[in-house]
């Protein structure tokens, strides 16, 4: 037996070496790499394919919808001012494009947007992790935020302009208002789903209070709180297209809202139609863009992500 | 925190102890002494009665009972999650592990070891080379960038012991570590924490409801009653006779379920 595999400073206790305690395999190493290779297996290579074959399902799903609309359209049904085609829809989009409406409306709703969702970010991050980690706040606070999501966001806007005027700080109030209890009950569901099992081993490791929020709490709540970032996203923006499309005028910017309220009033269903658009295609491309790869990300490193099957 | 740093001091099994008096004391200190420790977490209910126990230092000591006999609320009663209820503990500092690895899923596994230096202080600079080294003494030199899930449950309880003796505390914990392993596995790693039993000193209190692996790992194997737990007899397996003793700690062991049968 070759002796550099048995622990050198193993005593010569008759105590303890007289069940022949010593290693009795040879080649413990060799066994145990063995294992670890037979019981792991490599990532299976992916990316490309598999992105491409994510993609083409809402495309075809769109055509449908679009040829669907189309022979709607055909049919008769409705006469071509009430009911608009994706033609008429495209040319209303390509001259608000060349006037430069549709760029200044969108602008600014992105502009305001998100530094409204910012700053509902900033204020519901720390709020969110003192509901849920402060027992008096959480039992006297938490139904209150709990009620303040099913509030419809729209419900502040007159309370807003009474007090802020026609004025940035209305679209803001509203936003925040609604984006602000979306994220702190993201954060506190993502902290009470955290396996009570972490927190005891940060407890063993030795984490005081601080560290147990900062390095096992709120790492193992990130899941939780970005679905909460993206509700609080989702609610920002409904929140502002309400807050846009009643508050209209004083020294509030053209934003999307105001542009859809601006086709109400023209009786323009394609300029109508045109907002309702862009409003979703933000929508869309704020969820494809920035939270999709976030959150895949996030599941895929504590290997959480769902195989997608292709 | 005042223990020797026990990566340093091999010490053993036998002879000198591990506490730092300046003078020799004739009699060694226990690293765990338990003397009428009761818990009960519903008045009248004692999970645990009456606990005596001591473990030397270095010693590998193995806590053996059915299911709800307070095994782990002893554990956590040692290592300090849990407070008696009446009794006296007194243990030197204590790191746990439990069943499931618990590895952070936000982590690689290097830095899961790192976490563990980092909240005893350990500066930045030396952590990734001391994670390193726990990890190759569980004889996992490549998988420092791997997460948990990337890892065998084998692999993974290894993983939980680097970060457990990264605590650098005298005293090792084990809470039915290897129970959800499949035979062979537990069957190396029985093997493994022996040997990092041996190189490192540690005194190691482990709780199993496996009679073999009692037999297999300790050098004394201490059965527990249930409700309320107590100690009810201890073998000293060097004393036995080793084909025996499976079948007569079996036997009490059974002794101990039947008397709930009413």
């Amino acid at each position: 037996m070759p002796a550099d595999t048995t622990a050198p400073d193993a005593p010569p206790d008759p105590g303890t070496s007289a069940q022949g305690r010593v290693p009795r395999s040879p080649d413990l190493a060799g066994v145990e790499a063995g294992l670890d290779a037979l019981q792991t297996q490599p990532a299976p290579a992916r990316r490309g394919r598999a992105a491409l074959s994510r993609l083409w399902p809402p495309v075809l799903a769109a055509t449908v919808l679009l040829v669907v609309w189309q022979a709607v359209v055909w049919s008769g049904v409705q006469p071509l001012w009430n009911l608009p085609g994706p033609r008429q829809v495209a040319d209303a989009v390509t001259s608000a494009a060349a006037d430069g409406t549709l760029w200044e409306a969108l602008s600014t709703s992105l502009e305001r947007g998100v530094l409204g969702f910012l700053a509902a970010v900033a204020i519901g991050t720390p709020l969110g992790v003192v509901v849920a980690r402060v027992r008096w706040v959480r039992v006297t606070f938490g139904p209150i935020v709990t009620g303040l999501q099913v509030l419809p966001s729209v419900a502040w806007v007159p309370a807003g302009i009474i007090w802020f005027g026609l004025s940035d700080a209305t679209v803001y109030f509203v936003i925040l208002m609604g984006a602000v209890p979306s994220i702190v009950n993201g954060i506190v569901a993502g902290v009470d789903q955290v396996p009570p099992l972490l927190r005891r081993v940060g407890q063993v490791l030795g984490a005081g209070r601080v560290a147990m929020v900062t390095e096992v709490v709120l790492p193992a709540a990130l899941p939780g709180y970005l679905a909460g970032l993206k509700q609080g996203w989702a609610f920002s923006w409904r929140s502002l297209m309400a807050a846009e499309i009643i508050a209209v005028g004083g020294s509030i910017g053209f934003g999307l809202g105001a542009f859809l309220q601006q086709g109400r009033e023209l009786a323009d269903m394609s300029l109508v139609l045109t907002a309702i658009l862009l409003i979703l295609a933000v929508g869309i491309a704020v969820e494809l863009l920035v939270f999709a790869p976030l959150e895949r990300a996030v599941l895929r490193r504590r290997g959480l992500q769902a195989e997608t099957a292709s | 925190m005042t223990s020797a740093p026990a990566g340093t001091t091999t010490t053993g099994t036998t002879g000198t102890t591990t506490a730092p008096a300046p003078v020799a004391t004739p009699a060694r200190r226990p690293a765990v002494r338990l003397r009428g420790v009761a818990k009960e977490f519903v008045p009248g209910a004692p999970v645990l009665d009456g606990v005596d126990l001591d473990i030397a230092p270095g010693e590998l000591v193995c806590l053996l009972g059915a299911s709800g006999c307070g095994k782990s609320t002893l554990l956590n009663v040692v290592a300090g999650l849990e407070r008696a209820t009446a009794g006296s503990v007194e243990s030197r500092p204590a790191a746990l592990m439990f069943q499931e690895a618990a590895l952070f899923p936000w982590l690689t596994a290097g830095r899961n070891v790192e976490l563990a230096l980092r909240l005893r202080g350990v500066p930045r600079s030396e952590r990734r080379e001391r994670a390193r080294e726990l990890l190759s003494l569980v004889r996992l030199d490549g998988a420092a960038d791997k997460r948990a899930h990337e890892l065998s449950g084998g692999m993974r309880q290894r993983v939980a012991l680097a970060r457990a003796l990264a605590q650098e505390r005298d005293v090792l914990l084990m809470d039915e570590p290897f129970a959800a392993l499949d035979a062979i596995t537990r069957d190396l790693l029985h093997d493994e924490l022996e040997r990092i039993w041996r190189t490192t000193g540690r005194t190691v209190l482990f709780v199993t409801h496996n009679v073999r692996e009692a037999v297999r790992l300790g050098q004394r194997v201490v059965l527990l009653s249930s409700r309320p737990g107590r100690v009810v007899r201890e073998w000293r397996v060097a004393d036995e006779d080793a084909e025996r003793l499976p079948g007569q700690i079996t036997d009490h062991l059974r002794e101990e379920i039947s008397r709930h049968a009413r």
